[in-house]
């Protein structure tokens, strides 16, 4: 401190300065070790209590029948019993729902891909008289709990022939991609400049090249979000399948795992273990598409 | 209107006329056509027969589980959606703060919230075993003797909001965005003026962030009176309608019992019940919202 400005002269002041601000500091760094210390043992004892489950579920998946029914219960599987995932793999026929499952969200991936963003370009990209009341009618379709719209879409789909299809599973989703989809493409079609299109419109093109040209290539993350939130809610999806499939040969993984529960109730093995196998695709997902993902729930954020 | 303009609301049409049509088909035409159903008798085999409002004079004087269901679904949301909301809350801010490791840890705390909802309802099932379950197995260790969870009346419900704590993730990662989108100036600001940690948590961040919070509470009504997957999986409304909650009760009506009328009126009821639930919280919320105006 005092060295340099001071040359040669240093008076017993400015050591005294040196000495305390070294002290304080030495201070602080304690402290903040502390807090490194307090904060990380908070964060481990509540992440392991997080994590119990998921080991329990593994650690169920691989035991024999005689382990998983003793108490104290253990931990560790002896033997370890690997072959508990191929049979729950046949108890229920898997790899029918799980081509099932794949039809259904393949389709649902490609139309948040298409849809959500073309609508979205009409709302942020184009003025036109009565846009800004229909985009409020969008949001408020938010609102509107499901309940009240299922029945008589059911009786809709019923009316059609389309109960015990794929096809009320599918097709609504080609219908605008839902409000918070479009919300999100909207939000995110707004930042992008303006010159980028004023450009482009006095090179003469129409709007449709603009948006297939220019807002999409830009706009990849924002759509990679939506495909990855559409896979999974449809990979997750619960009352749709309920609703709609009937014959048992039509079941979606969601739902064929519960037909397994109420089919086989105590082995617990093998739910397990389906339950693992059914989990899995979703912490994939969740992994790959990380950044994105974070991304697309922080850019939503409810940002208006 | 000019060439121009007409060429615009044009183009404009175009562009959102999938949603247009989604509105009419899938919306508007199911809410006037839900409308309708509720004052008949429609069982999807007969045409509807007009009843008039006999659907919710029963509904109200007669159904006893109609009545139970709504006291369930009030249980969750005195207890359940305040301790959800309250846990998100200060998991996020715990994840806000700078350690080693952050993205271990959020992850940990955000992964059981995507898993598919029957996976972990059949989870929980095994784990609240009365006899052989882990949440039992570690009360033992404090010599605590479990009880019967979801096969108990009065600890199913407690059960079930355990259950949906394990799945905060999804609502604290809305708290974590807008945690970080807090204004660091703010707090440098209030350090300079000697505020303590508490302080700067009470005056800048709550302030700062209650618009999320009011999104999750009005969510969260709206979500619980839902139908619940892990309650349908996990109970099915059992035992003795003790997790009969009014989302499911609905489902059982329309689907199970084919009752399509009468579910009907109970979806315009919920309708009813959570737009006035959200106008009165629309309305306190001037007094505890923040909104700070942003210059565009």
């Amino acid at each position: 401190m005092g060295i340099l400005s001071y040359g040669v002269k240093v008076t017993e002041e400015s050591r005294m300065e040196d000495k305390i601000s070294e002290n304080w500091k030495r201070t602080l760094k304690r402290r903040a070790i502390l807090r490194e210390v307090v904060l990380q043992c908070i964060l481990i004892l509540l992440g392991v209590s997080f994590l119990l489950p998921f080991l329990w579920m593994i650690s169920t998946s691989l035991k024999s029948n005689e382990q998983i029914f003793t108490f104290p219960p253990v931990w560790i599987p002896n033997p370890v019993v690997w072959s508990n995932y191929p049979k729950a793999l046949e108890y229920f026929p898997f790899f029918r729902f799980l081509a099932n499952t794949l039809y259904i969200t393949i389709f649902n991936v490609i139309a948040a891909i298409l849809v959500p963003s073309f609508v979205a370009y009409g709302f942020a990209r184009i003025k036109w008289p009565g846009r800004d009341i229909l985009f409020l009618i969008l949001l408020s379709t938010m609102m509107v709990p499901g309940q009240v719209t299922m029945i008589p879409v059911f009786v809709m789909f019923k009316n059609l022939g389309w109960v015990g299809t794929f096809k009320p599973l599918i097709i609504p989703a080609f219908f605008g991609g839902g409000a918070f989809a479009i919300f999100l493409m909207r939000q995110f079609f707004m930042t992008i400049p303006q010159e980028l299109v004023d450009a482009a419109k006095v090179d003469g093109c129409s709007h449709l090249y603009i948006y297939w040209r220019i807002m999409l290539p830009l706009s990849k993350p924002a759509i990679a979000t939506l495909g990855v939130f559409a896979f999974i809610g449809s990979w997750r999806d619960f009352l749709g399948p309920l609703i709609y499939l009937q014959d048992e040969r039509q079941y979606t993984l969601a739902i064929g795992l519960r037909y397994f529960l109420t089919q086989h109730g105590a082995e617990w093995s093998y739910l397990m273990a389906a339950s693992t196998i059914v989990s899995i695709p979703m912490v994939v997902a969740f992994f790959l598409a990380q950044r994105t993902f974070i991304q697309g729930i922080t850019f939503t954020g409810i940002k208006g | 209107m000019t060439r121009l303009e007409k060429g615009e609301l044009r183009w404009g049409i175009f562009f959102i006329l999938p949603w247009l049509l989604g509105l009419i088909i899938f919306t508007a035409y199911p809410i006037v056509m839900s409308f309708y159903y509720s004052f008949t008798d429609y069982s999807i085999v007969q045409e509807p027969f007009w009843v008039g409002l006999d659907n919710y004079k029963t509904l109200i004087r007669i159904d006893a589980i109609f009545w139970k269901s709504l006291e369930n679904t009030f249980y969750m949301l005195g207890l359940g959606l305040p301790l959800s909301l309250i846990a998100g809350l200060l998991l996020a801010i715990l994840l806000n703060m700078k350690v080693k490791g952050m993205a271990i840890h959020r992850t940990i705390f955000y992964l059981p919230s995507i898993l598919p909802e029957v996976a972990t309802a059949i989870l929980w099932v095994w784990l609240f075993n009365p006899q052989y379950g882990l949440v039992n197995a570690i009360l033992s260790w404090f010599g605590i003797n479990g009880p019967g969870w979801l096969a108990d009346p009065t600890w199913a419900k407690p059960a079930l909001i355990l259950m949906g704590l394990w799945g905060v993730g999804g609502g604290m990662i809305i708290y974590l965005a807008s945690l970080q989108d807090v204004p660091q100036e703010l707090y440098e600001a209030a350090e300079l003026d000697g505020a303590r940690g508490w302080q700067k948590m009470v005056h800048i961040t709550l302030p700062m962030i209650s618009p999320v919070i009011f999104f999750n509470l009005i969510m969260g009504i709206i979500g619980t009176f839902q139908f619940s997957v892990q309650t349908f999986v996990a109970t099915g409304g059992g035992p003795a309608y003790s997790t009969m909650f009014y989302g499911l009760y609905l489902y059982y009506n329309a689907f199970q019992w084919w009752k399509m009328g009468y579910a009907s009126a109970m979806a315009w009821i919920l309708f009813l019940i959570t737009l006035l639930m959200t106008i009165l919280i629309f309305k306190t919320s001037a007094g505890w919202v923040y909104y700070h105006t942003e210059s565009k």
